[in-house]
């Protein structure tokens, strides 16, 4: 008793080639990536380098090389060491208050309720927006004469008839208003990426937080807040990164006013570019930039390894 | 039954969310309350700004897409965003998949080096770039920005990827491999088309990138005509001191919900790979 | 040391039940497991009597107390998790002396119970380790010694030894029942491997679809089971059930035997068995094939111990044989368990 002969698959012969190998197939479906982003960031990047080691203007065509001339100017001029201040003092008050915020939605937004869909859009809204756009919507709040903050204060009692802050036309409210606008913009970046490193948290090591007997500020504070700390510092290193890269927020609400009170080193290395033509400068006002985006660079690297605390 | 503690527990969560979604909406609010809003009623400081003291008008709309270039600019900023989606696909998903699988611990280092010039400003690369695009004869054109777009986009997106094809497990690929096909054609085949949920998010977090721009935007294209939504917006629906509320909220507003929108779609598959690609390196 | 009960014990999720009524009365210093397939509730009951879910009816009592709308931390328990749930940020130290500081003991008492505690599962060396530096028998020691720093009055064990290397599951059976009996703590545990099952409990509560199917001691349940449901989890390989003259007929594998290895008493049953193919499994030999005469479309197993030295081929027939009393019977519709009665005798074919 024979079973009938199968059919045999013909086993297709072809001669091993690139497509097969690892390590050819890797590099060459890299190489495009990689030779794009050499040609289009690598090398302007290292323009602008050059470029701050010369003088180069709007008009000029043959560069002189100068050494540190561009920086020295630079580190003198008292409205670059203002942008310097004010970067620093953007970056570092926003990102503190979207920690402690940010860690205060994600927890409240861990419990389940109906509609979470539309609160987390409705969340999200400032980050994903155009910058420039939800900058101009704040510009229309903080308008001088028909602010809606104004107006709703006032009418709820809580300012009196001379209280009528110029949220964009007094320096230190100017200040303000800026930082209020980078924090409701990173804030729901740095929400988000907490919701997921909460949900990672095994339900066990609450339960057995539970068991154990750990009252609610316990419980937060010695369990849940460590854990999601590393992944929350992740965020928050991209906040620092958007916030102090950031440009548009300067340029929409205030050009750097009122007198040069809330330029920042990305703002001022454009309007010294294209207001000023000098381009040089520009670009040495925006290297500046580098040596704190580095150290966030590494600090991020290393904070995303260590976290895999479990 | 009801334990007062956890029920203020419940209400002051109730609260915390309401405030912070308040906080985070409330310019789009105001900015569609606005649109609505006829100027006499907008500009009289004495007028509630929360009613409409004024029956609520189409005209600030019908302004904005008749008698501006608005209609010019949502054209331009879908063709860019069309285009660079494309270039980015076409960079990252290979490049992606090659050090997520192809290229051992020296494509992790790669992997990182990519994703850190994401982190390079472009208020460094402008200058150099705007040399460069005036240098292809490339200036006041759409084209530049799609030239240089991809920047930014590429070197996140294939971050994004590499985390996305990691979690995919290595016995399918094999068995597609056993099966008689090549690597490539496992890759195109087989991962792919499990891929697509990543894909889908890559599209949409690119496209985002590409309608936030706006140092780009501003610097490269000089004729109005030809701006993107995210600079021509802010920039030329102003004359000298006279903005033009109502259309520019009306303009904001559509320009930014419709995307976040999307963007919630797939936010859960963001985290996902960021976590992962985060977490383990 | 407490008793445990639950009365008429409910856990309804939307669209499924997860625990039909339980009534359960766990004596002091009792171990008791809870033996079932995933899925049969006893992980829900558990996390209920842990104040981890909130019951849908009934009662649960501690110590005589009614517990019901009592959080977890003041139920006087102490739980241990089937991923040991440690603190991955804590060092075993700090591990063990969570609950002693979330309960407000005082300062210069922890250090001396976390010792004690230590000393008690052999780790005072990996203190200062974090979790992660730990093997999976050191981690359970670690989340055993959280669990007994308390002094509770019971002990909540959700599968530990689940994740344990096979080879390491005995031993730290052994261990962990050695050092029940000298606690003496009431012991509630989870596990849906019937070994673990008959090795540990003083009772064992076989649950299944939510409710309890039968409660008693290890011996009872497997030689006395309350239904098909229970014979066929008990044992390995299950007992046999074949249909004879429309009743279920049980009989465990070791029971039917080659007539030369079965005791020549009046009360066997002779039944022919044919053998199909034989497993040599080292320490017996695991016998595949049917009842010609009973059931001859069945599978029948029968385990043959090392002790058992009857030649057996496959391919033959030989003449087996059951005691009376090993034979059980069942109801084929509902499963349970009706009274003996006589076979009829089979005149071979």
């Amino acid at each position: 008793m024979t079973a009938p002969a199968l059919a045999r698959p013909r086993f297709r012969e072809r001669a091993a080639g690139v497509t097969d190998s690892a390590s050819w197939l890797g590099r060459l479906m890299l190489a495009p990536a990689v030779l794009y982003i050499v040609l289009v960031v690598a090398v302007p990047f290292l323009m602008a380098i050059g470029y701050s080691f010369s003088t180069v203007t709007i008009g000029t065509s043959t560069p002189r090389f100068v050494g540190l001339e561009n920086f020295r100017s630079a580190l003198e001029d008292t409205a670059f060491l203002k942008a310097l201040g004010n970067t620093a003092i953007f970056a570092v008050v926003s990102q503190t208050l979207v920690i402690v915020l940010a860690s205060i939605l994600a927890i409240a937004l861990q419990r389940k309720f109906r509609g979470k869909w539309l609160v987390r859009m409705l969340i999200l809204l400032p980050w994903v927006a155009p910058i420039s756009l939800g900058s101009i919507g704040w510009l229309w709040i903080f308008d001088p004469v028909y602010s809606v903050i104004n107006w709703t204060l006032r009418h709820v009692g809580l300012f009196g008839p001379d209280t009528w802050p110029i949220w964009l036309g007094q320096p230190k409210l100017a200040m303000a208003s800026i930082i209020g606008v980078h924090v409701w913009r990173t804030m729901p970046l740095a929400t988000i990426i907490s919701l997921g490193g909460l949900s990672s948290i095994p339900q066990d090591i609450h339960d057995a937080a539970e068991v154990d007997g750990a009252g609610f500020f316990r419980h937060l504070f010695v369990i849940t807040l460590p854990l999601v700390l590393p992944i929350l510092l992740v965020a928050v290193l991209f906040g620092l990164v958007f916030s102090i890269t950031d440009m548009i927020v300067v340029y929409v609400l205030t050009r750097g006013g009122p007198f040069d009170s809330t330029q920042v080193l990305a703002s001022l290395a454009f309007f010294k570019s294209i207001d000023g033509g000098d381009l040089s400068g520009g670009a040495a006002v925006a290297l500046f930039l580098l040596p704190v985006l580095a150290v966030c660079a590494v600090l991020l690297l290393r904070l995303a390894r260590r976290s895999e605390v479990v | 039954m009801a334990d007062p503690r956890k029920v203020a527990g419940g209400v002051v969560n109730f609260g915390v969310i309401a405030a912070f979604t308040a906080f985070a909406s409330f310019p789009f609010a105001w900015m569609l309350i606005t649109t609505f809003k006829q100027t006499r009623d907008l500009l009289d400081p004495s007028h509630n700004p929360f009613i409409y003291t004024a029956p609520p008008t189409l005209e600030h709309l019908r302004v904005l897409f008749q008698d501006t270039l608005f209609l010019h600019w949502v054209v331009n900023t879908l063709f860019v965003g069309v285009v660079v989606v494309i270039i980015t696909l076409l960079l990252a998903v290979p490049a992606g998949y090659s050090l997520a699988r192809l290229t051992g611990s020296a494509g992790e280092k790669l992997g990182i080096g990519i994703f850190l010039t994401y982190l390079v400003p472009p208020t460094i690369l402008f200058i150099p770039l705007s040399r460069l695009v005036a240098m292809l004869g490339l200036q006041d054109s759409l084209w530049a920005l799609v030239l240089v777009y991809p920047s930014f986009t590429v070197p996140f997106c294939t971050w994004l990827l590499m985390g996305f094809f990691k979690v995919i497990p290595k016995d399918v690929e094999e068995a597609a491999m056993i099966d008689g096909h090549s690597r490539f054609g496992a890759f195109l085949r087989v991962i792919l088309p499990m891929s697509v949920a990543g894909l889908l998010t890559t599209v949409i977090f690119s496209f985002t990138l590409v309608m936030q721009e706006f140092v780009y935007g501003l610097t490269f294209i000089t004729t109005s005509k030809n701006l993107t939504l995210s600079v021509g917006v802010p920039t030329f629906l102003v004359r000298g001191d006279v903005y033009f509320w109502g259309s520019l909220m009306g303009a904001c507003f559509l320009a930014s919900v419709p995307i976040a929108f999307l963007y919630n779609l797939f936010v859960d598959r963001f985290i996902a790979g960021f976590t992962v690609g985060a977490v383990k390196g | 040391m407490a008793t445990v009960e639950t009365k008429a014990l409910r856990k309804e999720f939307t669209g499924h039940t997860a625990v039909d009524g339980v009534d359960l009365a766990i004596r002091e210093g009792e171990f008791l497991v809870l033996l079932g397939p995933s899925g049969c509730g006893k992980t829900t009951l558990l996390r209920m009597i842990a104040g981890l879910e909130t019951q849908t009816s009934g009662d649960i009592l501690i110590g005589g107390k009614v517990v019901n709308e009592l959080p977890p931390r003041t139920r006087k328990i102490a739980m241990v998790f089937q991923s040991y749930a440690l603190y991955p940020h804590l060092s075993v130290a700090k591990n063990i002396a969570f609950p002693l500081k979330a309960q407000g003991a005082p300062r210069e008492s922890i250090a001396g119970e976390v010792e004690r505690a230590a000393k008690m599962f052999g780790i005072e060396r990996l203190l200062q380790r974090k979790p992660r530096q730990l093997s999976g028998g050191e981690r359970q020691r670690v989340a055993l010694a959280r669990a007994v720093v308390r002094h509770p009055d019971v002990f909540l064990l959700d599968e530990p030894l689940s994740n344990l290397d096979a080879k390491l599951r005995t031993l730290a059976r052994d261990e962990l029942k050695q050092f029940q009996r000298r606690l003496g703590t009431t012991t509630l545990y989870v596990t849906h491997d019937q070994v673990e099952a008959m090795g540990l409990g003083d009772r064992i509560a076989v649950m299944s679809g939510g409710k309890v199917r039968q409660l008693g001691p290890p011996q009872e349940v497997y030689d006395d089971p309350a239904d098909t449901f229970v014979a066929g989890f008990l044992g390995s390989p299950p007992m046999n059930l074949v249909t004879v003259d429309g009743v279920l007929v049980g009989f465990r594998p070791e029971q039917l035997l080659p007539v030369s290895a079965a005791s020549a008493e009046a009360a066997t049953v002779p039944m022919r068995f044919a053998v199909e193919r034989v497993e040599h499994l080292g320490a017996g030999r695991l016998l595949y094939g049917t009842l010609p005469d009973y059931a001859p479309t069945e599978k029948v197993i029968v385990s043959l111990a090392y002790t058992v030295h009857s030649s057996i081929e496959a391919g033959h027939t030989y003449e087996f044989r059951v005691h009376q009393s090993n034979l059980k019977f069942f109801d084929p519709t509902t499963g349970l368990r009706v009274p003996s009665r006589a076979l009829p005798a089979r005149k071979s074919a």
